[in-house]
């Protein structure tokens, strides 16, 4: 299969542009996506090529995007909403939770819908409103599914499937990755990978770092690190929050004997609790060390570099608590 | 505007008999919940039933309509059965819900049906994207939607129509001004004269419609229907109305003034409508007993036979999360 090197960036613009070739039910709607292309510029370009009735611009009204993407999804339609970042899924929260998520189980009619939203912290003084990592609040409303890619053809292949999958599904893109990442990605069309599935993205003997969207790319770079004191870090990146790969997880816990969670969201409940648990829960006797969590603080994210730094995890930080829970 | 065809008799005489029906079904379900044999809460539209009826029957069947707890006839209108609705309460297996949720939250797409949730004003926005379908896809199709006066309080209601006015699609929002929103009357719910005025500033068509006119709201949806059909974009309804039994069957009302009840049990919907047509010589005695012991009979038979149908089982709660 020949492949290109993209961006994070280029390859959500092309999984997007592929499927709106591709199956004429699917739509955009969102705040300046259109004429303006969007605040990252991800679809610029494609007013002009699919018309205003494909890219629509509507009101700052969250609620209302995210509840009339249901409603066009229960006509059969497949829309792509888009939620200016992250932060602001909380003005749209009460539908996709009373609403959206619980129509199939209550009275059996699939929403197939797409709700993209730019997440996390960049680094870049984004300060609070700008930076969160929403994951959680998402994992605990049954019927969401939550994808959170952290390379460009997981990027791709996730966001295909996604548009292709009969349930809502909550796009958590990483914006710290959007232009700053760049990496292989098949040319065939028919490129997908399942929801659900984690990868293993570095092999390592000595412990398991498990981590999803920025915070796996974070890991390779710590793994890179400690394997020049001769630490083997094996990754393992989630990529789908909902639903998880817990045989992938438990698996690589099992050669490793160690494991260590790491997430940019707030410590406290985040979906990182949900992962340690379980591989306390069934693989405790598999285990050498106690598992150990890496996050956010229990802060709001600061704007200024100092303090969003100290908020953060990076590959330092994880490659410190690896080296100390390997020779635990 | 376009003429409104004026009704027929046979179309009158359905219209009395959905009313009358959607009072039966609601006064059967009222002495069930009273045993204490429903899943979950009884709520019923006593009063309100020329709103649901009406504007159901103005619209075609290809239309979508994302009723509320209170519109018992627009489901009736739409086909379903008095034994789908005492499934549903009931909380039967083969009932809509399964058994998973209860009540008038049934949806059913077959029958152009969104099923309500419980925070009533989410159903506008849902309902504007049902209608952006139709826009989107150029298919001269309408989407209804109804809510409380009490729903209008909410920024789910302000997002809906200010998109849907922007966006001119193919919308008709019903407004159920009952008078009472739980306990909270319309001057502790807002600060202008009525909700219909709000149209003007969203920049939409608005009409007010004596809510307990069967005919009126007919007409009004029916030429708001024929508006949006033809690209004219939404039209609220402002139906004015009165909730003449409890928020739910648990609530005793004492809040409610009794002469405020007394008042509206003089323009009982039902009542005036079968006045109006015994007047016209359309409606006599023989037939008002006729029809009251053929409701009887349906009834009690949808009773037996959805009680006879299985309960859940404890397995079903793990199926349907996702498609």
């Amino acid at each position: 299969m020949s492949e290109r090197i993209i961006t994070y960036h280029e390859a959500i613009r092309e999984a997007l542009r592929e499927e709106m070739e591709d199956d004429a039910r699917v739509f955009l709607i969102g705040e300046d996506i259109a004429v303006y292309g969007g605040v990252y510029k991800l679809t610029e370009g494609f007013l002009e090529q699919f018309g205003p009735e494909r890219v629509i611009d509507t009101p700052i009204a969250e609620n209302a995007i995210i509840g009339a993407a249901t409603g066009a999804a229960l006509m059969g339609l497949r829309p792509v909403a888009e939620i200016q970042f992250a932060d602001f899924l909380t003005c749209g929260f009460d539908p996709l939770v009373n609403m959206t998520s619980t129509i199939h189980y209550r009275w059996g009619q699939p929403v197939p819908l797409v709700v993209r939203a730019p997440a996390g912290a960049t680094w870049a003084m984004a300060g609070p409103f700008h930076s969160q990592s929403p994951e959680a609040w998402f994992a605990q409303i049954p019927g969401l599914k939550v994808v959170i890619p952290a390379t460009p053809a997981d990027a791709k292949g996730l966001l295909k499937s996604a548009i292709r999958d009969p349930n809502p599904v909550i796009f958590l893109e990483q914006k710290f990755l959007y232009r700053r990442l760049k990496g292989p990605v098949p040319e065939d069309r028919g490129f997908l990978v399942p929801l659900g599935q984690a990868a293993i993205t570095r092999p390592g003997r000595d412990l398991s770092l498990i981590a999803y969207g920025t915070m796996a790319f974070k890991c390779l770079e710590a793994a890179a690190l400690l394997a020049a004191e001769g630490i083997e870090a094996e990754v393992v990146d989630l990529r789908t929050i909902v639903p998880w790969d817990k045989a992938t997880v438990l698996a690589s816990v099992a050669r490793t004997g160690r494991a260590l969670v790491v997430s940019e969201a707030h410590h406290t409940a985040g979906f990182g609790a949900e992962i340690a648990a379980t591989i306390a829960e069934e693989a405790f006797d598999q285990l050498d060390a106690p598992v150990r969590r890496l996050s956010g603080l229990d802060t709001p994210i600061p704007a200024h570099p100092v303090l969003e730094a100290e908020y953060l995890p990076d590959e330092k930080k994880i490659a410190a608590a690896a080296r100390d829970l390997a020779g635990w | 505007m376009s003429t409104i065809p004026s009704l027929n008799t046979q179309d009158r005489l359905r219209l009395y008999r959905f009313m009358r029906q959607s009072r039966a079904v609601e006064d059967a379900a009222w002495a069930l919940s009273s045993q204490g044999r429903l899943i979950g809460r009884l709520y019923t539209g006593h009063g309100q039933e020329a709103i649901p009826v009406g504007m159901t029957y103005a619209l075609q069947p290809e239309d979508v309509i994302a009723p509320m707890y209170r519109d018992m006839g627009a489901h009736l209108v739409r086909g379903v059965k008095p034994v789908e609705v005492f499934a549903q309460y009931l909380g039967k297996r083969q009932s809509n819900n399964k058994g998973k949720d209860s009540g008038l939250h049934i949806g059913d797409m077959s029958r152009g049906i969104v099923g309500m949730i419980s925070v009533l004003p989410d159903s506008l926005p849902v309902a504007l994207g049902v209608a952006l379908a139709f826009k989107l896809r150029a298919e001269p199709r309408v989407a209804l939607t109804t809510f409380g006066e009490g729903s209008t309080s909410t920024g789910a209601f302000h997002e809906a129509v200010n998109m849907a006015a922007v966006m001119k699609v193919p919308l008709i929002l019903i407004c159920e001004n009952n008078g009472w929103a739980l306990s909270t009357p319309p001057a502790r719910e807002y600060g202008g004269q009525s909700i219909v005025a709000r149209a003007e500033g969203y920049g939409i068509r608005g009409v007010q419609v004596d809510g307990n006119d069967v005919e009126a709201v007919y007409s009004a949806v029916r030429a708001a229907a024929d508006r949006a059909r033809s690209g004219g974009g939404p039209t609220l309804v402002e139906c004015l109305t009165m909730r003449m039994k409890g928020h739910s069957i648990i609530d005793a009302a004492e809040y409610v003034p009794r002469e405020q009840l007394a008042e509206w049990a003089a323009r009982d919907p039902i009542q005036r409508y079968r006045a109006a047509l015994e007047a016209e010589g359309l409606w006599d005695e023989g037939q008002e007993a006729r029809l009251s012991a053929e409701l009887s009979d349906e009834i009690d038979r949808a009773i037996q036979e959805a009680d006879a149908m299985e309960d859940p089982q404890p397995a079903d709660v793990y199926e349907g999360v996702f498609a």
